[in-house]
């Protein structure tokens, strides 16, 4: 079966029938669903119910402003649509009754409104003039937030499936040469282009071959493939398809960790309706060409995302790296050519297949093309999923779409690229975001994930954080990655307990050289980065902590002294409540005193001084 | 439990029947292994050791190879588990906001350390790398469900909600 013109155009009417009608639509990636979005959809139902209202209560997927979940969407026939941020079950009624009802929105609570050539609400932000928006595109993310992922009509009526219906009618070459020609390169890290990629499984001689779809994303700080996976599972199964027609493959595993059970469950729905529908399966669209995918949930180990030790868990082995070459485009899977690339770049195959290359080659740096997702998040006001072009300044990003830094703090780094990015300084701020870029820094753009830090964050801690998280995930396979991280990790702990010596900055540097040269796989490789980074940009800190035994942030516990200033206590006895080993002693009324013997360095106490009478230095 | 250890005899419990199917489903198929050993967790909470032997024989696997796989992912375990699993994210935004006390925190409720399940088997308390919720930090996930922008006064409140 395929989808014919009238049957695309009936879905499509359907679909825009739909949009005309008054609705609701509550954000429902695991996100909102975490800050309580069913219990808002709970309200939203049976306040529609009890008024009796002619509304569509709907659902989609997270449209990017994780700061304002759980978001709620209204719309009124010929109106725009206006997206409501921090909507909780208490304040549905009067939503309902002042949207839906009295046909005014409350505007305190809208974060923007989306026009799609219906009539403006007068004192809301349009989505594409907000702050948060306005420097995004949305290419890759449109749908998100926009469609109910569980529905194919959904898909469909948006332009879904017409990539892999142009395909079929393509030359096996066009289509790699059309990746080719729009410059996508790998949207998981490591960014090798795509269509080179896929040429080469396709020279490749074997009478299988394989379409394996990286969805193991385990940074920590990334949720890009998440997003996309629960937001347009379809996107991804299309790609995946038009990639195996390229190359000539019949077979494809989604590799997705088992953290993401809603990504999985929404992706299982997603083959099945699709398979019923004839859109996937058995002589596709009548071109003779077949295709079926499986979900292979991954079963916890970091390392699984590294392309070769996933190929090995799928096998049912432990996930460690192969040595290459043979690469997998040679013999991957069961000895087989395979193809793999991430959720994201597969997200992106469909639209340049239907807008074509160059359409995609238009955004986008000379060498780095098209549209990133990333995730910000960390110290900043609005954290979230946002698509932009490559080539925006790491200025842009934090003050105009991350709404700069919480509490009107100072930046002091973002840090790029996960455990095997690096930690990038203020006088960075203006460089573009690319893979060249961001890889002469010495930090790698890596997945997606930016974690934005203020002035009160350490960089040995953060350093040291992604030290114990490498060290903890390496497979073991290869001496540098297993002991060489291990040494680095005790060489920082014993630096941030104030035991550092000056030797050791030269140590950590030899150490991270070997490692980085001589690891069997990009874990182990890249390891060494954060500490790198942070010792070329911030190496007054490392001093500090070596020579001064001092940490500049008041991070580091064992450096730190808590004392109570004389001048401001007041005697009220709440730190001595709030102190959990009895260290704080004083009469009423009388200035306290910490017996730093007995301190801890919890720092309990602080948040609890209502006059500010604890520093910690 | 695969057999009643009193009588040494085996004993056909719902949990047996569950895991004949499972491994019927995929004998035969290659690389089998770790859907079947996630599907005999997802039947017994845990991985007896007696049903692994049993893996390895259905499945022509070498049992100290069955084992490797098993210690080798996270999510495989050898001893029971509680009926609610707390994970307790200790990823970068996370650990700038502050997740290490609701950590202590939980620890202290429970009065278990971390990998360590409540005499009632009512929770088994663990540390993950990232849950990919970084937007809600700090955060937890109780079974399949995330709770997010905590603080560390609410957590009695949320554990309430798990029998």
């Amino acid at each position: 079966m395929s989808i014919s013109k009238e049957m695309r155009s009936d879905i499509e009417e359907r679909y825009k029938r739909n949009l005309e009608r008054p609705r609701i639509v509550v954000g429902l990636g695991t996100c909102g669903i975490a800050a309580g979005g069913n219990k808002v959809m709970d309200a939203i139902k049976a306040e529609v119910a009890k008024k009796g209202l002619d509304v569509d209560v709907d659902f989609t997927s997270c449209i990017g402003m994780c700061f304002a979940e759980p978001v709620v969407e209204m719309a009124l026939p010929g109106r725009a649509s206006v997206v409501y941020g921090g909507v909780g079950p208490e304040n549905v009624v009067q939503l309902i009754e002042s949207h839906m009802v009295q046909k005014t929105p409350v505007a305190e609570q809208a974060q923007i409104q989306i026009l799609g050539g219906a009539e403006a609400y007068e004192g809301i932000p349009a989505m594409e003039k907000s702050e948060y928006y306005e420097q995004q595109v949305r290419s890759v993310t449109w749908r998100l937030g926009r469609t109910n992922p569980e529905r194919i009509e959904d898909y469909i009526a948006t332009g879904g499936y017409e990539g892999i219906q142009k395909a079929l009618t393509m030359d096996r070459i066009a289509i790699i040469d059309e990746i080719k020609k729009s410059g996508l390169r790998g949207r998981g890290g490591g960014g090798f282009p795509t269509g080179t990629k896929w040429q080469f499984v396709h020279d490749a001689v074997g009478d299988k071959k394989y379409i394996v779809c990286n969805a193991d994303e385990g940074d920590p700080g990334a949720f890009m493939d998440r997003s996309v996976l629960e937001g347009d599972p379809h996107a991804v199964l299309e790609g995946m398809m038009i990639a195996a027609y390229a190359i000539g493959a019949d077979e494809g595993v989604i590799y997705c960790r088992a953290e993401y059970p809603l990504a999985i469950r929404r992706l299982n729905m997603a083959i099945k309706v699709a398979e019923e529908m004839g859109i996937m399966g058995e002589n596709i669209m009548g071109s003779g060409f077949n295709f079926k995918v499986r979900i292979k949930a991954g079963a916890g180990a970091f390392v699984c995302g590294e392309e070769t030790a996933l190929l090995n868990s799928i096998e049912g082995q432990r996930g460690m790296p192969r040595v290459r070459p043979p690469f997998p485009a040679h013999k991957g899977l069961w000895q087989k050519p395979t193809c793999l690339n991430n959720v994201e770049t597969f997200a992106n195959v469909p639209n340049i297949i239907r807008k074509g290359g160059d359409w995609f080659s238009s955004m986008g740096t000379e060498k780095s093309k098209g549209s990133k997702v990333f995730c910000i998040t960390g110290k900043i006001n609005h954290t979230g999923l946002c698509e932009v072009p490559m080539g925006m300044t790491l200025r842009d990003l934090v003050y105009n779409i991350a709404g700069g830094i919480k509490d009107g703090k100072k930046f002091k780094a973002v840090q790029s690229g996960g455990p095997s990015g690096g930690c990038l300084p203020t006088e960075k701020l203006d460089l573009s975001i690319d893979y060249e870029s961001l890889g002469q820094a010495g930090a790698i753009m890596g997945s997606g994930g930016l974690v934005f830090m203020d002035e009160d964050s350490c960089m040995l801690d953060i350093a040291k954080y992604f030290l114990n998280f490498t060290q903890m995930e390496s497979c073991g396979k290869c001496t540098p990655c297993r002991e060489g991280t291990k040494r680095m990790l005790e060489t920082l702990e014993r630096i941030c307990e104030g035991n550092g010596v000056p030797e050791d900055i030269d140590n950590l540097e030899r150490l991270a050289k070997v490692i980085k040269t001589s690891a069997l796989c990009a874990l182990g490789q890249t390891a060494p980065n954060p500490v790198l980074t942070t010792l070329k940009y911030f190496r007054d800190e490392y001093e500090a902590h070596i020579n001064e035994k001092r940490c500049p942030a008041g991070v580091c516990p064992e450096l730190l002294n808590y004392t109570i200033l004389a001048d401001k206590c007041i005697g009220c006895g709440v730190c001595i409540k709030a102190c959990p080993t009895g260290a704080i002693s004083g009469e009423k009324k009388a200035v306290h005193v910490i017996d730093p013997t007995k301190c801890v360095k919890c720092g309990a106490c602080v948040p609890k001084c209502k006059f500010d009478a604890i520093a910690k230095a | 439990m695969a057999g009643c250890a009193c009588t040494g005899e085996k004993v056909d419990s719902p949990q047996d029947l569950q895991l004949m199917d499972l491994l019927g489903h995929y004998r035969g198929y290659d690389g089998s292994l770790i859907p079947v050993l996630q599907g005999v967790q997802e039947i017994y909470g845990y991985l007896p050791a007696e049903v692994l032997e049993k893996v390895s024989q259905e499945l022509k696997i070498p049992f100290s190879k069955v084992f490797g796989v098993v210690t080798f992912y996270a999510q495989f375990h050898l001893k029971p588990r509680g009926r609610n699993i707390i994970r307790v994210c200790l990823g970068t935004a996370c650990h700038v906001l502050g997740n290490a006390k609701v950590f202590d925190r939980l620890k202290d409720i429970l009065g278990v350390d971390n990998g360590g399940t409540t005499d009632d088997l009512r929770f088994t308390l663990e540390s993950v790398a990232c849950i990919g919720a970084c937007g809600l930090a700090p955060c937890i996930m109780i079974n399949d469900d995330t709770h997010g922008r905590l603080t560390v006064d609410g957590l009695e409140d949320i554990l309430a909600q798990y029998a």
